[in-house]
């Protein structure tokens, strides 16, 4: 694919990109676009630190042609940030202790965000085989399914009510 | 035994950085920002031992976007280093680039630095390294054979020499070969571990930024600050007092960032180019080029009482440090030190060698010399209960250290709490002890 | 196909600080002018939580709120030095050298604090709360806050404190091996329970339920969160993790995270652990360390387990499926 010019919606706001050959998605949020919650954890498509919304659509930005991405929504954790939903999930994150270096936590917010988003009410074996494709190098993982687990509690209490 | 009367210490209270963790906005090396920055990439060597004829970066300099290329000429300083030389750990063996050979698959020969880093990854595969592949040996028993390649002259035989000559980091307290001659059983095997990568998600790497006043910037995921600065400037003969190194936020370590593996040469880099440098391993260079925890073969040798008493204790380690000595010397002596577990045993001898491998060079991971020791002599004891036909518990408990027990190195044993920490897991795992191993505490021989 | 199950467990000790000492850190404490404490280092933060328990450790020693206590760290032009974040040293020596720093920085404030409100320094305690009182009689008080307002700008007093431990380094005697190699000792014993599945392999770690002794936790959430994730990392040791899969031979060797394997989040147990406090004579408040020590206890107790599942004795790490079948094919000839 050659270079261009990519219109891409992030956060909201329309960007348009010059492009080279080989541009990734996760490339032109972190270093075009200064979208630094985009983590770059192995641009392998193996941890999962790059996670982003496409068209509602849980992607890894680092195996993302953007051209392949040309006319689309793309949200990053800083777009998520911006709406009150995500609040409680990070303050779930905050109380379990469900990050200790923080690296892979904006893939995991994402990430968890879209399981939520198609699935309001997931089990445990279903959070836990969600964070597949996003390794954590500290915690272990049970307090991240924790906060999960807890935030779910309480939003099906609140739909309960 | 805790302190009481704490008010804050010993209280949870929330992770610090968690705030920012779960916004994206907590900011690593690599989240900070600077105007022109420039790619660093490395040549690295293809083969895992070979003697070096010749490096010709002419096409790599004149490939498009390239500002300079740094062989082992164009260093100021060292060409050998080991960044613990301050601490008098020596001598220098590991080449800053390589220059007469290369001695592990992997090894740094010469960085490209350029506009982007597809510009200088595509020059770094234009630089023409001519080779004479050499012998290669991996195994560490192999390694110290006679006639085994040789890695450097600086280890004649392959393995570390400590004091006085000593091959080995060395523990020597009472006599082993004269209890092993009056135990009931001897127990013997050994343990192999492999090398392991500390994998944190955040991968090795730094920014030098020139500040225009003579002095460089560097932002960098160092488990040690200072060091890494000491370190830097020692390599590049350049005063301390022109160095600041900015991180103390980083993204896991696990032993895998006390290499100084990226600063010195994007130091360099920057100081001859004027300009801002990244230099970020990618993960193929995290698992295959940063240092991994080393292999360790461990043989453990047992006399055992037919009441349970370990009398005598000999072990004999060798660690794979790979091609350099990086901080082995000091895992050894570690390792050593750790001997023989937390058991009070009366005879013990223990030697801990460090070998040179053409493999990656080893360093520190959670655990640095004691993991393995830890793992060897834990499916040991197991072996020893079974041989001798005693509960696994029962043997652990008779054996365990209590406060003011001699150490094999000859320190007394303070703040003791193997027993009590036997004692609450056997409980959580519903095991039932006899009273007499229930009533065992920490302090019971100095009870009485 | 045959699961078959199997108990382990082992026991351990780990060493706080730097082998054979020589490894200091320093640390300096200032008061602002609105009463505020700034601790400045340059230790390093890798996520174990070391800025949060260094505040809680200042905010400790010099009787003041935790929140008003600010960790300024990682400028080598600003901070004092740090020997590193390794060997489970950092709670310990920047732990020591907060708590040297915050009692000089005190001793200040409750002079000041004693020629304002008129009395002796030995009558003063603090609440924690952020005031300065006489020993029972809580309304005879003065802030810290104002304290330090005074301080600076009435009595020309600086309420700053400096702080270093070092534990002076101890040779190795090169014959016998003679030293005093660490500060103390922490302690664990880790129970696993796996189950293996006999015709491929396969282990899964089905419980890790330990103890560890750890001294004075300084903050038992961080202790926790250290415990749960080495018996993680130690699982991945265990079974999975190498990054020379054909050792000694360097052929294969993974390149990324589908090769290099590591448990997934499915693969985790649950994690039961007991915390014991023996307090260490020389840690500050009596903590030991144990940010490494956790990985090293699961992974005997899992190989122990899965010897005892199957009656074979395993002796190498990673237990992969391999290392399995080949344990059983030998038990099956007769070698088990």
């Amino acid at each position: 694919m050659a270079s261009g010019i990519v219109s891409i919606k992030v956060n909201g706001r329309a960007e348009e990109v010059v492009t080279g050959a080989v541009t990734t998605l996760q490339d032109v949020l972190r270093n075009n676009l200064d979208y630094t919650s985009v983590k770059d954890g192995c641009s392998q498509g193996g941890c999962g630190a790059c996670s982003v919304i496409v068209d509602g659509e849980l992607r890894l930005s680092c195996l993302t042609p953007v051209q392949e991405v040309d006319g689309s929504e793309v949200v990053t954790l800083e777009g998520l940030n911006l709406s009150n939903s995500i609040t409680a999930l990070q303050q779930k994150f905050i109380e379990k202790y469900a990050a200790q270096c923080g690296f892979c936590t904006p893939g995991m917010m994402v990430a968890i965000t879209a399981l939520l988003d198609r699935n309001a009410n997931p089990s445990r074996d279903e959070i836990a085989e969600a964070l597949a494709g996003n390794i954590c190098r500290c915690t272990g993982y049970l307090p991240i399914i924790e906060a999960v687990e807890s935030i779910v509690a309480e939003m099906a209490g609140i739909a309960g009510d | 035994m805790a302190m009481k009367d704490l008010k804050i210490v010993g209280q949870p209270v929330k992770l610090r950085d968690l705030d920012t963790h779960v916004t994206g906005e907590t900011v690593f090396y690599e989240d900070v920002r600077v105007p022109r920055m420039l790619h660093l990439k490395m040549h690295r060597s293809r083969y895992p031992h070979a003697r070096i004829l010749g490096i010709d970066t002419s096409q790599a300099l004149s490939s498009p976007g390239v500002v300079t290329v740094l062989t082992h000429e164009d260093l100021p300083g060292k060409k050998l280093y080991n960044a613990l030389a301050g601490a008098g750990v020596g001598p220098e063996d590991e080449p800053v680039l390589a220059f007469d050979k290369v001695r592990w698959k992997g090894e740094s020969v010469a960085a490209v630095i350029a506009e982007t880093p597809e510009q200088a990854n595509a020059a770094v595969a234009k630089i023409k390294v001519e080779y004479e592949e050499l012998p290669a040996v991996f195994d560490v028993e192999e390694a110290i054979k006679d006639g085994a390649p040789n890695l450097t002259a600086h280890w004649p035989n392959n393995h570390y020499v400590y004091p006085d000559d000593h091959r080995a980091a060395q523990i020597r307290y009472g006599d082993v070969e004269k209890a092993f001659a009056e135990a009931d059983h001897i127990v013997e095997d050994s343990y192999q571990t492999q090398p392991i990568e500390q994998a944190p998600m955040e991968t090795n790497g730094c920014i030098a930024v020139p500040e225009g006043d003579g002095r460089i910037t560097v932002y960098s995921n160092t488990q040690a600050l200072q060091f890494s600065l000491d370190v830097t400037a020692g390599i590049l003969d350049m005063p301390t007092s022109k160095l600041r190194f900015v991180g103390g936020t980083v993204g896991g370590g696990f032993g895998g960032k006390v290499d100084i593996q990226p600063e010195p040469i994007t130091t360099l880099a920057a100081l001859r180019t004027g300009r801002p440098v990244k230099f970020k391993y990618t993960r193929e260079e995290e698992m295959q080029v940063s240092s991994s925890r080393s292999a360790w073969r461990v043989y453990v040798k047992d006399g055992v009482m037919n009441d349970g008493r370990i009398i005598a204790r000999k072990v004999t380690t060798y660690q794979d440090s790979g091609a350099y000595l990086r901080f082995s010397s000091y895992a050894c002596m570690k390792h050593c030190g750790h001997m023989p577990g937390p058991y009070t045993i009366p005879n013990v001898s223990v030697d801990s060698i460090v070998v040179f491998t053409n493999r990656t060079p080893s360093n520190a991971m959670r655990g640095f010399g004691v993991m393995a020791g830890s793992f060897a002599l834990e499916v040991q004891m197991d072996k020893i209960a079974e041989t001798i036909g005693m509960d696994p518990w029962e043997l652990r408990l008779i054996n365990a250290y209590r406060e003011g027990d001699m150490k094999a190195h000859r320190k007394e044993v303070e703040d003791a709490g193997m027993v009590e920490s036997i004692l609450a897991a056997a409980e959580m795992a519903g095991k039932q002890l006899p009273e007499n191993f229930r009533n065992m505490s920490s302090l019971d021989r100095k009870a009485g | 196909m045959t699961k078959l199950r199997g108990t382990g467990f082992a026991a351990v000790n780990y060493p706080t600080g730097m082998h054979l000492g020589g490894d200091p850190t320093q640390s300096l404490v200032h008061a602002t002018t609105s009463g505020n404490f700034v601790v400045t280092m340059s230790s390093v933060d890798l996520g174990q939580g070391l800025k949060t328990i260094l505040a809680q450790i200042a905010a400790e020693a010099l009787g003041v709120p935790y929140d008003t206590v600010i960790v300024d760290t990682g400028d080598t032009d600003t901070g004092p030095h740090c020997t590193g974040t390794f060997a489970s040293r950092t709670t310990h020596r920047a732990g020591n050298a907060v708590i040297m720093a915050a009692e000089e920085a005190r001793k200040v404030m409750l002079e000041v604090a004693a020629e304002k409100l008129e009395v002796g320094v030995e009558d003063l305690e603090t609440d924690g709360l952020g005031n300065i009182h006489v020993k029972g009689v809580e309304d005879k008080a003065i802030s810290v806050a104002e304290t330090a307002g005074a301080a600076h700008f009435e009595l020309g007093r600086t309420i700053s404190g400096r702080g270093i431990y070092l534990k002076p380094p101890s040779p190795m005697d090169p014959e016998t091996g003679e030293s005093d190699p660490d500060s103390t000792q922490a302690h664990a014993c880790t129970v696993a329970e796996v189950e293996v599945d006999t015709e491929t392999g396969d282990v899964q770690v089905l419980a890790i339920k330990s103890a560890y002794e750890v001294g004075q936790q300084v903050n038992p959430e961080l202790v926790k969160g250290q415990i749960v994730g080495g018996a993680w990392m130690g699982i991945g040791h265990a079974l999975q993790e190498t990054t020379a899969p054909y050792y000694p031979a360097i052929d294969h060797a993974p390149r990324d995270f589908q090769t290099y394997q590591m448990p997934g989040a499915v693969d985790m147990p649950e994690v039961e652990c007991e915390v014991l406090e023996i307090a260490s004579r020389n840690g500050p408040f009596g903590a030991k360390g144990v940010g490494e020590m956790v990985t090293n206890s699961p992974i005997p107790a899992i190989v122990n387990a899965i010897n005892n599942a199957l009656g074979v004795r395993i002796t190498q790490i990673p237990v992969t499926p391999e290392v399995v079948l080949r344990a059983l094919d030998e038990k099956a000839a007769g070698g088990g």
